[in-house]
């Protein structure tokens, strides 16, 4: 809403502040003026610094003339110098200006107060009594050593100007007396308090809260000084007024012993203001690849830097989820759990020992990879670890929660923050003007987008006429119809064809790890990975290809091809997702078998040694030798990250073909082909922003997905996300070229974090849906032993919290209670949604309202201006 | 108004974050741009003026379509010969920052569009904005049907007081909805 009657309100305000500081202004000298009336003594010596500063202001006209010409100076000097000059400049100027001075008369004298400034802190500070005279002394001394100095400069380089000079002197005169009685009176006030109410009608508490109005509307005005369309001397001139103004008079504000506090805060705001400038600067020299950013920016407008930016912020969630997983799961475990070898869950089996530290066998995962902290199965189920009594499985539980919860909890706000920003551009009544008035990217620094993006605008325009010619007379509307259902069909059964290719691929390879991987080849060991990403290279390519058909707006094509990949890449993690839960059901028949084996193979191994009653002795088994049950979580686990390496691997190596070696052979075969290869058929390749935006999208899906059974994973990603941050940032720098079509980047990007959050909401959806049905392995990982996973949370309450916490939980987590609850959120997001839907309708009527409002008042304006202009027509013919 | 032209002093410094909207990084990174636009002996000089053809051999301005209009917009000079001191081009890169308001930005947005410098954009303004935003080439200008019709569907749309000018305020009310024009109106160095 303030967005849309925004420039009006704020043109408003503007005009408004400006009075306001001309009249408050003008309140401070008729104030000051009472106030010399009032105070006879000290006459004198107010007349003695007056004249000083009269001959000076004189002098600095003098010297302002050829104040460009001076390098040698000091910076305070020529500060002070330009301050002069723009002010007796801005005298002659228009009425807004006006304004300026008027304040800028009350700040006219106030560059002697520069060097009172500090004097006047330790003033304040030593409240010493007695020492009024003195000070006064002190401070005619001070003036007098400055005055000097001025006076030296000023003389050196002095021209005569004597006609100006005597009109400009009068009035420095009357504006030096006005002027200079603040400082005094704040003296005189000084004095006042220290000695115990000598004329207590000084300052009365009107004056003073009109004293702190003024100085308030200093401060505002300080802060809104950037915001103002000014040229830069003008806003110097304007803050130095400012922040003088407000150093005097916030002292005077202070009552009695109020006085040293209030100096202190005013002093430590200030500091505090400094410090938050600098922690400012500071946060935004951390922000890592701004400088690649922006140069990318430069080259390749906002589109292509956007997905730069999305990288970089899906880099940010990953630390933070790679901290949580690292810092309290893997560190905790590797610490100050039992070490490698001491429990069968936590040894390299017999079998495989041989092959364990094989890189091959490495390389997939397995061997001493698989038993290590990086899966779920090494975890131990004691409840407490190590000399910190570290609740492991209880950790284990909530960082998974917790990761999914910030995940949740992060893109939610963004996306919040996104629709809030650009959710005022949704109509589409100014389609033309935008495209006049924002379609240039001004970032644009590179001649070749320049030329692609005159192009684009161009096409953009004529599109726009032929839409707006266009839009009532529909050709063959039949024909478009047709191929557009005939384009989804083909899409569909591409779809269906890539879902069932992987299905197969999945079974079979269930077929070879039930016979043993080492008697296949490597493709038939990878096949699923490889089919995956092949299809998640080829069949975007395809369903551009289809989407020809359509016909559509490029910009709605965009949309449609990105909802198409986005499907295929869904329907083929699903179908993964599947296979994978076939699997885990085939694990859990194993190990129901294994399980039943293990009890006899126990029997067997007590039966011999153990008697009725004597205690045990202790059976020495190697722990490699304990039979163990399949661990489907680490299997999952093992899977997912195996995915992610072969799909980064496709990414890389795509990139390094794809991009790089294209772009060379298309440069240097360029000199003898018989057709021109940089403007033909291959030429260089385009950066895919679309495309690479969903690749992070569903790569960051398998994350979340993946994560609670391999901890490992994000570890892993935050890897791949810095590779490709350069390898990706390296390319579009020197093999891509600009896209033909510049599509601004702002409109999607909230498109983009729909989908991911749709994807987190589809990846967690099956990690979730294993967590809570299927009972943990028996044998391994922190929750082997338990019926469910979350019977970690039962225990922990039951055993580490007080007796009626339990209880309190218990009653809480009551349907009865539950129910009602969510009840009632249902309401309230229905009672949102609706006072949401009825403020935009008031918002459309609000627009309406100011729209007919601004007409009306130009027509009254016109009308006015035509009356005048007849009546002054009139009085002139009555005249002649 | 720096002190040698190679440093920058610090309470100046200070002022001109509190005056823009840029970081102090971004100023001093400012400062070193310009100073390198400068020759020899003006760098002994403060307050120097760079005349406009130095000024466009910046990278970032040098494609840029508007790139005369904007120097002229922010020159402070006297003679409206389009030179920018030091603060001019702060002033500059201020407006054209992440940060800047929607309002700073529309400001200098109209008045760079503003051509004739008459403080609303007539028909002779919108139809050179429209040349410059298809290009110098032939091939891509709009035919003089085209660009009539364009014109006035623009009118159409933001003149809301029908008197065949967009005025500023008018001119801020249709930029202030549109979703991409803070993003797109930067330029960094």
């Amino acid at each position: 809403m303030t967005g849309r009657c925004g420039p009006v309100a704020v043109d408003i305000g503007l005009d408004f502040e400006g009075e306001e500081i001309e009249v408050s202004t003008f309140q401070e000298e008729r104030e000051r003026e009472r106030h010399r009336a009032k105070r006879s003594d000290s006459d004198r010596e107010r007349r003695k610094r007056g004249n000083g500063r009269r001959k000076r202001a004189s002098r600095a006209e003098e010297g302002k003339g050829e104040s460009q010409a001076r390098h040698d100076r000091r910076e305070k000097g020529r500060r002070k110098r330009t301050r002069r000059d723009q002010d007796d400049k801005g005298r002659k100027r228009d009425e807004e200006v006006q304004a300026k001075i008027k304040s800028g008369k009350s700040a006219k004298t106030r560059k002697h107060i520069k060097y009172e400034k500090k004097r006047k802190m330790e003033e304040k500070l030593e409240v010493e009594e007695g020492e009024g005279e003195e000070r006064h002394a002190k401070r005619k001394r001070k003036h007098g050593s400055a005055n000097k100095e001025e006076r030296d400069e000023d003389g050196r380089k002095r021209t005569v100007k004597e006609k100006a000079q005597g009109v400009k002197r009068k009035k420095h005169k009357k504006v030096v007396e006005t002027s200079s009685e603040p400082s005094e009176e704040e003296d005189n006030d000084e004095e006042d308090n220290e000695e115990v109410e000598v004329r207590p009608e000084s300052l009365s508490s009107e004056e003073l809260e009109k004293l702190k109005e003024a100085v308030d509307e200093r401060k505002k005005l300080i802060q809104v000084l950037r915001g103002k369309p000014w040229p830069m001397k003008k806003k110097c001139v304007t803050l130095w007024e400012s922040q003088e103004f407000v150093e005097k008079y916030e002292g005077a504000l202070g009552k009695g012993k109020g006085r040293k506090l209030y100096a202190y805060k005013v002093m430590m705001t200030k500091k505090w203001m400094k410090f938050q400038r600098d922690f400012e600067n500071f946060k935004t020299a951390c922000i890592p690849w701004e400088m690649k950013i922006k140069e990318i920016e430069s080259h390749f407008g906002s589109s292509v830097a956007s997905y730069f930016i999305f990288l970089r912020w899906m880099y940010g969630i990953n630390m933070i989820l790679f901290c949580l997983t690292f810092g309290l799961v893997m560190v905790p475990e590797a610490l100050m759990g039992r070490p490698y070898g001491t429990i069968p869950r936590k040894t390299v089996p017999r079998a495989e020992a041989t092959s364990a530290m094989d890189f091959a066998v490495l390389w997939d995962f397995g061997g001493y990879a698989q038993y290590s902290v990086l899966f779920y199965g090494y975890y131990n189920n004691q409840r407490a670890i190590g000399w910190l009594k570290f609740r492991m499985p209880l950790s284990y539980f909530l960082v998974g929660v917790g990761t999914v919860a910030y995940s949740y909890m992060v893109v939610i706000r963004t996306m919040a923050r996104n629709a809030n920003e650009s959710g005022v551009g949704d109509d589409n009544s100014f389609n033309f003007n935008w495209k006049m008035f924002t379609s240039w990217d001004y970032l644009i620094g590179n001649p070749e987008t320049a030329d692609n993006k005159f192009a684009s605008i161009t096409t953009s325009f004529k599109e726009a006429i032929l839409e707006e010619q266009e839009s009532r007379k529909d050709d063959n509307i039949h024909l478009t119809r047709f191929l557009r259902v005939l384009a989804n069909f083909l899409v569909l059964c591409c779809l269906a064809g890539s879902g069932y290719l992987i299905y197969f691929v999945v079974r079979r390879s269930q077929k070879f790890a039930l016979d043993g991987l080492e008697n296949h080849s490597w493709w038939e060991r990878n096949e699923v990975n490889m089919v995956m990403s092949l299809l998640g290279m080829f069949c975007p390519m395809l369903f551009d290809v289809i989407s020809a058909l359509e016909n559509y707006h490029p910009r709605v094509a965009l949309q449609w091809q990105l909802g198409r990949i986005f499907a295929l890449f869904l329907g083929n993690l699903y179908t993964f997702i599947i296979a994978l839960m076939d699997e885990i059901n085939l694990k859990r028949e194993e190990e129901k078998i294994i399980k039943f084996n293990i009890t006899t193979w126990e029997a067997s191994l007590y039966n011999g040694t153990v008697s009725e009653n004597s205690t045990a002795p202790p059976v020495t088994i190697q722990p490699a030798d304990v039979p163990r049950g399949p661990c489907w979580e680490t299997m999952v686990g093992q899977e997912f990250v195996r995915l992610i390496i072969s799909d980064t691997m496709t990414t890389y190596i795509t990139l390094l073909i794809g991009d790089f070696l294209r772009a060379v052979l298309v440069r240097f075969l360029n000199y003898c082909w018989c057709w021109d290869l940089e403007a033909g058929f291959p030429s260089y390749s385009e950066f895919d922003v679309s495309g690479n935006v969903l690749g992070l999208i569903f790569n960051q899906g398998m994350i979340w997905m993946g994560a609670f059974y391999a901890p490992c994973l994000p570890a892993l990603n935050i890897l791949r996300l810095h590779v490709s941050m350069y390898l990706q940032c390296w390319a579009v720098m020197c093999c891509n070229v600009p896209q033909e079509r510049v599509f601004k980047a702002s409109g999607s990007n909230n498109f983009y974090m729909a989908m991911l959050l749709v994807i987190l909401f589809l990846s967690t959806l099956p990690a979730i849906y294993t967590i809570v049905t299927i009972p943990p392995s028996f044998d391994c990982g922190p929750f082997s032993g338990k019926q469910h996973m979350f019977d970690v949370i039962q225990e922990t309450l039951e055993l580490d919290f007080p007796a009626w916490f339990g209880k309190v939980f218990s009653y809480a987590s009551n349907p009865g209670l539950v129910l009602p609850f969510i009840l009632l959120m249902v309401l309230a997001i229905y009672y949102l949604q609706s006072t949401s839907k009825s403020y935009k309708e008031a918002n459309v009527e609000l627009k309406k309202k100011l729209q007919t409002q601004n007409e009306e008042n130009k027509k009254k304006n016109k009308l006015a201006a035509l009356k005048a202009q007849m009546d002054q027509e009139e009085a002139r013919k009555a005249s002649s | 108004m720096g002190t040698t032209a190679s440093q920058l002093g610090k309470d100046l410094l200070s002022e001109y974050q509190e005056l823009t909207f840029l970081t102090k990084q971004e100023i001093l990174l400012a400062h070193k741009r310009f100073t390198e636009l400068l020759t020899k002996d003006e760098k002994d000089l403060p307050n120097t003026r760079v005349p406009v053809e130095r000024i466009l051999t910046l990278p970032e301005l040098k494609s840029n379509p508007f790139r005369k209009r904007i120097c002229h917009v922010f020159s402070t000079s006297e003679y409206k010969d389009g030179s920018l001191t030091f603060e001019d081009f702060l002033d500059l890169l201020s407006a054209f920052s992440d940060s800047a308001t929607m309002e700073i930005k529309s400001h200098y947005a109209f008045r760079i569009f503003d051509f004739d410098d008459d403080g609303t954009l007539d028909c002779g303004d919108l139809e050179k904005l429209v040349n410059c935003l298809t290009g110098e080439t032939d091939d891509t200008r709009l035919t003089t049907e085209e660009m009539r019709q364009l014109i006035s569907n623009i009118l159409e749309e933001s003149d809301i007081d029908k008197d065949g000018t967009v005025n500023l305020s008018e001119f801020q009310h249709v930029i202030s909805r549109s979703p991409d024009f803070v993003s797109s109106f930067k330029i960094v160095l």
